[in-house]
């Protein structure tokens, strides 16, 4: 009991404002997708995220991890603007996108959305059926044109979430209607429809069972040959499953940083190593 | 952990007071209230059920009289020579139906006597036999058996609000006038029928003729300019305020005043009008136009504020979802939230159109008071609404206005239950079903 009071009372005095934390490990990749330096983001006169930077390589997949709290979904977030969406929130430093600052005002967050795809905790598709989930977006961009166009795109993207085999029959029947695991990989199938080439995933395992979880998984698995991804988690054996490299922050800072095999195996940071052996978070 | 938790449990260590003891002796105390609790409801639902089938008892025993009216058969000689030659329409039917009534009436001979006659039958009378000869022009030498309207009086006296047993000074008809009246009952010649003219027929000052249909005619109009201006406006509105305006002390200060305007007695949008509408615009009136418009006001706030309501009920993660594959803020509202949202924005637009159905106060201000015997034909005639014609109607001395009066309550009523069938029927279609 008194330990907990504590430690309260200091992380609050790790909350008052403070310089940023040194990142451990070589936030570097060879071959950048997206470069983020310095973001800070602040809700209000709350800042969430603290000089983070750190770069997302091509066709990697980077596993975000730490307590809750600690912004990673909040950066995650950033990286396709749908902070945006909060009155509240801004955001300094910057992030390149094909070497654009995405927070610069020439920048339209349309396009960028549209090639920075998202798959949220909770699957969330639209109220209205399966072909429709898949088909509206690229509608709307116009990337189809002809029914067979749409019918098409369904088709590929739904063979790319591993959905295919499930729904082909039914595709006119509600995609609410789907189990928690269909919906969340109708939701993904509904991303890579409009070819994004990086898909935020923020803990798009955390409303499914096991089962389900490891369908999310071995998709990953296979999307990141042609995708970048970023994915959010609160599972260490799922970061370790499924990325190749691993992003651990604590309380808006990014503490550490590197291969996923060297955070697990060998964590330099005391925190980083305290997370994952679950003495802390 | 406090102080609490670590003190309950040191007593139930110590075995003096079990926490399931407690939770017992309390159990009983807990069901009383939730009890008590029910049995208010259960209550207040009575009263206002036993309320409202009082209201609706005492308006229908009053008003289903009024869709009866009484008739009395009269032959007409319709002698050649009768009727004007170039324009039969303006033969003086008045005098050929006074011939007819003093042919089944021989002993009527004194003038005073006469007037007491004739006044047993309505004015309406004469129209009645305009148009049957209008409509067949061959009758014109043959005798017509026709069955005209009664006084009301008469109906009264048929329907049984005029007492014969009451003295002659205090009764509306004569003793005279009695017989008469015996003397068609025993051949046969009067009867109650259903009443076509109250369903057909304008306002008029003689109740027998006064009818309902130029009033909800009115009202019809009236209710489609508050519609087709209101709704759009009050959809669009919402949808920019809740989804597009930003966050700042001008928009805080319109939805204040929004939900100002939804509690401003309907009065001052009358005044509105008047002083806009009329004497500046100088639209006609007593129009449904103008009255429309009007109600367009009122009706407004009630339906952005539902409107809003329906929208800030549609799940943030659907916007979020469409946002997420790059679409623009209209994509998002027009594909997504607003098909979410519209039940809600119907009904909140159907609780609007009901209030300003009901709605008189605003109305008396631009002149749909005016006494109106035209059935409007257009959104620019003068015209009544219903209220109003039940307000004028409430107002009338005669007797036989009382049962019009609930009669057009019921009519008022049965709009109203429809447009909510309506509602619910649209709110269905529209709702989602998963």
């Amino acid at each position: 009991m008194q330990e907990v009071v504590n430690k309260t009372t200091v992380e609050k005095r790790i909350l008052a404002p403070r310089d940023s934390r040194k990142t451990i490990g070589t936030i570097h990749v060879s071959k950048p997708r997206m470069v983020c330096r310095n973001v800070n983001v602040y809700y209000g006169d709350k800042q969430a995220i603290r000089n983070v930077s750190i770069d997302i390589g091509c066709n990697e997949v980077l596993a975000m991890i730490g307590p809750s709290g600690c912004g990673k979904s909040t950066f995650l977030r950033c990286l396709n603007r749908m902070n945006d969406t909060i009155d509240s929130c801004w955001v300094t430093g910057e992030i390149l996108f094909d070497d654009k600052n995405i927070y610069d005002p020439s920048i339209d967050v349309v396009p960028l959305r549209a090639q920075v795809g998202m798959v949220f905790q909770k699957p969330n598709p639209f109220p209205k059926s399966i072909y429709e989930n898949i088909a509206w977006a690229p509608k709307i961009h116009g990337i189809v044109e002809s029914k067979s166009d749409a019918d098409e795109i369904v088709e590929t993207s739904l063979l790319k979430a591993g959905l295919w085999e499930e729904v082909k029959d039914r595709l006119d029947q509600p995609g609410t209607g789907l189990s928690g695991g269909q919906q969340q990989r109708l939701c993904i199938a509904r991303a890579i429809a409009v070819s994004p080439e990086v898909i935020l995933m923020d803990e798009p395992c955390s409303a499914l069972d096991p089962i389900a979880t490891a369908k999310i998984e071995d998709l990953i698995e296979e999307l990141k040959t042609q995708y970048t991804i970023a994915i959010v988690t609160h599972s260490m054996q799922q970061a370790s499953r499924v990325s190749q490299r691993t992003a651990f922050f604590h309380l808006g800072d990014l503490i550490e940083v590197g291969m996923t095999k060297d955070i697990f195996t060998k964590p330099s940071h005391q925190l980083t190593e305290d997370y994952i052996t679950g003495r802390y978070g | 952990m406090n102080k609490s938790t670590r003190k309950s449990a040191a007593r139930s260590s110590s075995g003096r007071v079990k926490t399931i003891d407690i939770v017992n002796k309390g159990l009983k105390r807990r069901y009383g209230k939730e009890k008590r609790f029910r049995f208010y409801g259960l209550l207040s639902i009575i009263a206002s059920a036993a309320f409202l089938a009082f209201l609706l008892t005492s308006i229908v025993s009053k008003g289903y009289s009024a869709f009866l009216q009484t008739y009395i058969k009269l032959d007409v000689p319709l002698e050649a020579g009768m009727l004007d030659k170039q324009n039969p329409g303006r033969s003086d039917f008045q005098g050929i139906i006074k011939e007819a009534i003093k042919d089944y009436y021989p002993g009527v001979t004194e003038r005073q006597d006469k007037r007491e006659l004739y006044s047993l039958f309505s004015s309406g009378a004469a129209f009645q036999l305009r148009d049957e000869v209008l409509n067949n022009p061959s009758r014109e030498g043959s005798t017509i058996s026709l069955w005209v309207l009664a006084d009301d009086d008469v109906d009264m006296l048929m329907k049984g609000h005029i007492k014969r047993e009451v003295p002659e000074s205090q009764r509306r008809l004569s003793d005279k006038q009695l017989r008469w009246i015996e003397r068609l009952e025993k051949d046969n010649r009067i009867e109650k029928r259903f009443n076509t003219t109250f369903f057909s027929a304008g306002d008029s000052r003689e109740p027998e003729l006064a009818g309902i249909w130029g009033a909800v005619k009115g009202s019809f109009y009236t209710m489609l300019v508050t519609l087709m201006l209101s709704f759009p406006i009050g959809i669009a509105a919402a949808v920019y305020l809740e989804e597009f305006a930003p966050k700042n002390l001008a928009t805080d200060f319109i939805e204040v005043n929004i939900n100002n305007l939804a509690a401003v007695p309907s009065i001052v949008f009358g005044l509105l009008g008047l002083a806009v509408f009329l004497n500046f615009f100088g639209m006609p009136r007593s129009t449904p136009l103008v009255g429309g418009i009007v109600l367009m006001l009122m009706t407004l706030p009630t339906i952005i504020i539902a409107s809003r309501a329906a929208l800030k009920a549609v799940p943030p993660s659907i916007r979020e979802a469409a946002l997420g594959v790059g679409s623009s803020k209209l994509q998002v509202v027009a594909s997504h939230v607003l098909p979410l949202a519209l039940p809600g924005m119907l009904t909140g637009t159907i609780i609007g159109m009901a209030q300003a159905l009901g709605e008189t106060a605003p109305l008396l201000m631009i002149g749909m008071v005016a006494f109106i015997v035209d059935i409007p034909g257009g959104f620019t005639d003068p015209s009544a609404v219903m209220p109003v014609q039940i307000y004028l109607w409430a107002d009338s001395p005669e007797r036989a206005f009382v049962e019009r009066t609930s009669a057009a309550i019921m009519v008022l009523l049965a709009f109203l239950i429809s447009m909510n069938a309506v509602a619910v029927v649209l709110r269905k279609r529209f709702e989602r079903r998963w």
